[in-house]
């Protein structure tokens, strides 16, 4: 049975994250991880026209370095998943109108990184795919626009609220042997905390969070000191302490081995309020730096939970609470045959 | 009382309360300095140009609309609204700001289904209700008067 427990998924036959790529904008550029990334652009358009054609483009540039680095073309691909942020997916389905592979769209807001891992490491495992790229997007202007308010517009924010990541990331995985196995994935359930205030998705996020990590150590029946790190997407500095909180009341300690990518991505000093969210996030901190960490032996095993606050502006001005979700997805350092 | 047992309750330990002292200390100041700027306009407009007090003030509020429009094309007026709060937000500035940066964002859907069609689409509310509070007033003032 590959179903361990009640939302555990085991993949014993070897998957492989091939290779990875990510795009980033100026704001991620200027942050501690400029070096992690493939592309940095200097400019928020990244050289388009509009704030979705310059989301698309991060998304594309992504899925080509990737192919790039893996010395893979279209033709090596069996199946193609993708999301973003945006009404109708837009930023995906339009970069998959360019990719002559099977397409699924994917939906999990800022939990799509893992959503799409998890999902293409099972179509492997299945037998339906052998190889399946994963991407996802987000774009600070983009997010800022759909979600809240107009860029320029004069609102004073709180501390508690995130700053969109502008970037993608894209990986390739597949059954040839690579450095980094895909070991387990958790999927999460959709758990609404009652939280209402978009200014403020650390506290809506953080039990979602809460209830994959605690269901994965349930259904595997291990501790959080297995795990060299537990990453969460982007809980921010609200979100991340909370989720510790709630751990901790459940008897799990993660003190010393916890980590928010959301508050990897930026400097202190940069104004982002609690840190990083959005899809880019949880993605390019993971397949730019967390990867790039594990090959160079500072983590032999990681539990990454991308967190994604199904949130949206009419819902909210309903005055309807919002949803969350989070996926866990166990990736192990393993040694290239 | 746990997180786990009343959430909504217990996560507000966990949330940093704004700092309201502050924030209205900075309101007060930045706002009061900028309508005490359009008076003094105001004032010079009416001897410079030998105007009508309530002509000069009008022209004192365009004066100020049109350099929030220049900030807010600039790229300023959300750093500057993010520093003095209601100071920046409440005053005809703020109504500036709203239009300008909704017409900025949505240029990439055209002139008319995106500027024209979204320029109101945060500043309506405060033109709705300014002309609702408005009317309520001048009644207010008719009767008692």
């Amino acid at each position: 049975m590959k179903l361990v427990g009640k939302q555990t998924w085991v993949f014993e036959h070897g998957i492989y994250i091939q290779e990875a790529g990510t795009a980033v904008g100026p704001l991620e550029a200027e942050g501690p991880l400029r070096d992690s990334f493939d592309i940095v652009h200097d400019d928020l358009y990244c050289g388009e026209k509009t704030w979705e054609l310059a989301e698309r483009r991060l998304m594309q540039e992504a899925i080509q370095i990737c192919l790039e680095k893996a010395r893979l073309s279209f033709a090596d691909i069996d199946l193609f998943l993708a999301g973003d942020l945006l009404n109708q997916n837009v930023t995906a389905n339009y970069v998959a109108r360019e990719i002559p592979v099977p397409f699924l769209c994917m939906f999990g807001a800022c939990s799509t990184s893992m959503q799409t891992i998890a999902a293409a490491a099972a179509f492997i495992d299945g037998g339906f795919a052998r190889s399946v790229l994963a991407a996802t997007s987000s774009h600070n202007a983009t997010a800022e626009r759909q979600f809240r308010y107009p860029t320029e517009l004069g609102i004073q924010k709180p501390k508690t609220a995130t700053f969109t990541v502008t970037g993608a990331g894209a990986v390739v995985l597949g059954r040839k042997p690579g450095r980094w196995r895909i070991a387990a994935a958790t999927i999460g359930k959709v758990v609404d905390a009652g939280m209402t205030n978009p200014l403020d998705m650390g506290s809506a996020m953080a039990p979602a969070a809460a209830s994959t990590i605690e269901q994965h150590f349930n259904d595997l029946g291990i501790s959080p000191s297995d795990y060299d790190l537990i990453v969460t997407g982007d809980l921010s500095r609200v979100g991340s302490v909370i989720v510790r909180q709630l751990l901790a009341e459940s008897g799990y300690d993660v003190t010393n081995n916890y980590n928010d990518c959301g508050l990897m991505i930026y400097n202190p000093d940069q104004k982002i309020f609690a840190g990083g969210s959005g899809c880019a996030c949880c993605a390019v901190v993971t397949y730019g730096h967390l990867l790039k960490e594990m090959e160079r032996g500072a983590f032999r095993k990681i539990f990454v939970v991308a967190t994604g606050a199904l949130l949206s502006q009419t819902m909210v001005q309903q005055k309807q609470s919002i949803p969350a979700i989070a996926h866990g997805v166990v990736i192990e350092a393993a040694k290239e045959e | 009382m746990s997180l786990k047992t009343n959430y909504r309750q217990a996560v507000k330990a966990f949330q940093p309360a704004p700092p309201y002292f502050f924030n209205s200390v900075k309101a007060f100041v930045v706002g009061g300095l900028l309508c005490a700027l359009a008076e003094w306009l105001a004032k010079w407009y009416s001897s410079f140009f030998s105007i009508s007090a309530i002509s000069a003030q009008q022209l004192a509020v365009m004066t100020m609309m049109f350099f929030a429009i220049v900030l807010t094309g600039a790229g300023k007026y959300d750093d500057f609204s993010q520093f003095a709060g209601a100071g920046a937000t409440m005053l005809m500035t703020g109504l500036a700001n709203a239009l300008a940066s909704a017409a900025i964002e949505h240029r990439s859907e055209g002139w008319t289904a995106g500027i024209a069609s979204q320029m109101f689409k945060s500043g309506g509310a405060a033109i709705v209700y300014g002309i609702v509070a408005a009317y309520l007033l001048g009644l207010f003032y008719y009767i008692v008067s």
